[in-house]
């Protein structure tokens, strides 16, 4: 009665923390993987005959462990261990291992899982290549079309990535208390890094990387099912929520940029707002501020606004003070002096932004916010000097373009009689 | 009598079902609601958030504590109730099966007779 196309949810939620838990047995990640993968062709053939089991995950672990120490027997030419239809049956078992799940050990397990891929020594780029398919287990295949290259290139990635997780040495004791916290600040940001990878999409790629952004949330929930009480933890899965709600409204059809304030807000995710917005006061009432709680409330602002000129820019502008202080960056700067320029005008955040010039001398947005603000100054040649400058820069044709509406708007008021044809 | 269905399932597995999915199930679920509002028997439904949005308060020794979180750890969370108005318990044993049959989740659905069910206010909105 079980539909294989609903069993594949099921193995997916388990996943974390089954190869989490085998990865402690066996310590070894290929192993890990392999025993898992192994359970999950038994789930495949087993439970859409017998339903499938009341705990899924502890079943999966059980057969897995079982089926990766009956392979290693089986090299060894000893008597092989039962088939997965007796194993299935170890009801007694299954709630033993259920039972050690729900302690400590199991929370320590998936941090550990997901720190494995935050390796200090990997690129970003290759952190989330690995986490997506050893933590979220998508095929290199998905990944590969994600990252918008080849399958093959993505499967060299992995396994270099694989091979230097391999070679230092993972920390199986469990962690103390300063050392956990430094864990979960790593994957923290890790799980950041993937919904960045997914949001900063743009056009055409943005339907294709959209799975990056959900599996992001996947993982920033688990993390805070594993973190009930970090306000950190809440703040990033709200930061996240909070973005994604407006990904329906963030670009035309033809693929170009829909800013902020030009976004049909009826298209946003009420759903995921109300659950952003939900964490953001739950994180609130902790009082222990942290970058990720800042930039959420800022989101937050940003979503309660019916309309675009209800914005409470004031407020954005404090949170960026805010945001500012924890981690003095010129690009944060750059944000504030955007909400300056909303709350007191165009003049007040054009001599905020003038000392990042150099900083920020290689930046699309610098350019870009530096032209708008100069186009409301009316200082038009400038801002076409800054408008030209940013092309130079884009990241992506959406980007490119978006700035040359500026342009021609300005090319129009200089010469109405030649303004472009489209 | 006024029953409530109060549904339980794993919510990660829940949470991992693709767009498309969430959206079969919950296109089954609403001809099944149709069926019983249309009857004039169905009152509030809810689909609730996930639990790690919840917040708990809990009388710790006579105080308030305030906990992060659902109230228990369990394998299966109250992800929604019904409530609807059925002649006796075979009935509404009856309209659990309907709901449980067109939702894959597994899980359970716990009928508890309602003792007090206050009017909802044309000032409380909506949540879609």
């Amino acid at each position: 009665m079980t539909d294989i196309a609903w069993i594949d949810p099921l193995l997916a939620a388990a996943r974390p923390q089954a190869v989490a838990a085998l990865l402690r047995y066996f310590r070894d990640l290929d192993m890990a993987e392999e025993a898992f993968q192994d359970a999950c062709l038994r789930a495949l053939t087993n439970w859409p005959k017998n339903g499938p089991p009341r705990d899924p995950t502890a079943w999966l672990i059980f057969v897995g462990r079982n089926a990766a120490i009956d392979a290693v027997r089986k090299r060894s030419k000893q008597q092989p261990l039962p088939d997965e239809e007796h194993l299935s049956d170890l009801s007694d078992a299954e709630a033993a291992i259920a039972e050690r799940l729900d302690g400590a050990d199991y929370r320590d397990d998936i941090l550990r899982l997901l720190f494995i891929c935050c390796h200090t020594d990997l690129p970003a780029t290759q952190q989330i290549a690995l986490a997506l398919r050893i933590v979220s287990g998508l095929s290199v295949r998905q990944i590969a079309r994600a990252f918008l290259v080849g399958e093959s290139a993505m499967e060299q990635r992995i396994t270099r990535a694989k091979a230097k997780v391999a070679a230092a040495a993972v920390p199986f004791e469990a962690p103390g208390p300063v050392e956990r916290a430094e864990r979960l600040g790593s994957v923290a940001a890790m799980v950041y890094l993937v919904f960045n990878e997914g949001y900063s999409a743009s056009g055409g790629d943005a339907s294709i990387r959209v799975p990056l952004c959900d599996e992001a949330i996947r993982l920033a929930r688990l993390l805070l099912r594993l973190f009930p009480a970090e306000p950190e933890i809440m703040g990033l899965t709200a930061l996240l929520l909070l973005q994604h709600a407006r990904s329906q409204a963030r670009f035309e059809a033809d693929g170009s940029v829909i800013l902020l304030e030009d976004q049909d807000r009826s298209k946003w995710s009420a759903k995921m707002i109300a659950e952003g917005l939900a964490l953001v006061d739950k994180a609130i009432r902790h009082r222990q501020p942290g970058a990720y709680q800042v930039q959420a409330a800022i989101a937050a602002l940003h979503a309660r606004a019916t309309r675009a000129e209800d914005t409470d820019w004031k407020q954005i502008e404090l949170l960026y003070g805010a945001l500012e202080a924890m981690q003095p960056s010129p690009v944060i700067t750059l944000n504030r002096a955007v909400a300056v320029s909303k709350a007191d005008g165009p003049e007040a955040a054009l001599a905020m932004i003038e000392p990042l010039g150099d900083k920020l001398s290689g930046y699309f947005h610098y350019f870009g916010v530096r032209g708008s603000l100069l186009l409301q100054l009316g200082r038009n040649d400038e801002a076409r000097d800054a408008f030209c400058k940013a092309i130079s820069l884009a990241n992506s044709p959406a980007e490119a373009a978006h700035i040359r509406l500026h342009l021609d708007r300005l090319s129009g008021e200089a010469a109405p009689g030649r303004q472009s044809a489209s | 009598m006024l029953y409530a269905v109060l549904c339980y399932a794993a919510e990660d597995a829940v949470t991992s079902w693709s767009k498309e999915q969430d959206e079969a199930v919950m296109g089954k679920l609403a001809v099944i609601q149709q069926k019983y509002a249309e009857a004039g028997r169905l009152g509030p439904v809810a689909r609730l958030l996930p639990t790690t949005a919840a917040t708990t308060v809990r009388k710790v020794r006579g105080e308030s504590v305030i906990l992060d979180g659902p109230f228990a750890e369990t394998k299966e969370q109250l992800l929604g109730f019904y409530t609807v108005e059925c002649n006796d318990l075979e009935e509404a044993v009856g309209f659990a099966r309907e709901i449980s049959d067109a939702n894959p989740a597994g899980g359970s659905y716990e009928i508890r007779p309602v003792g007090v069910l206050n009017p909802v206010p044309a000032t409380i909105k909506q949540a879609t």
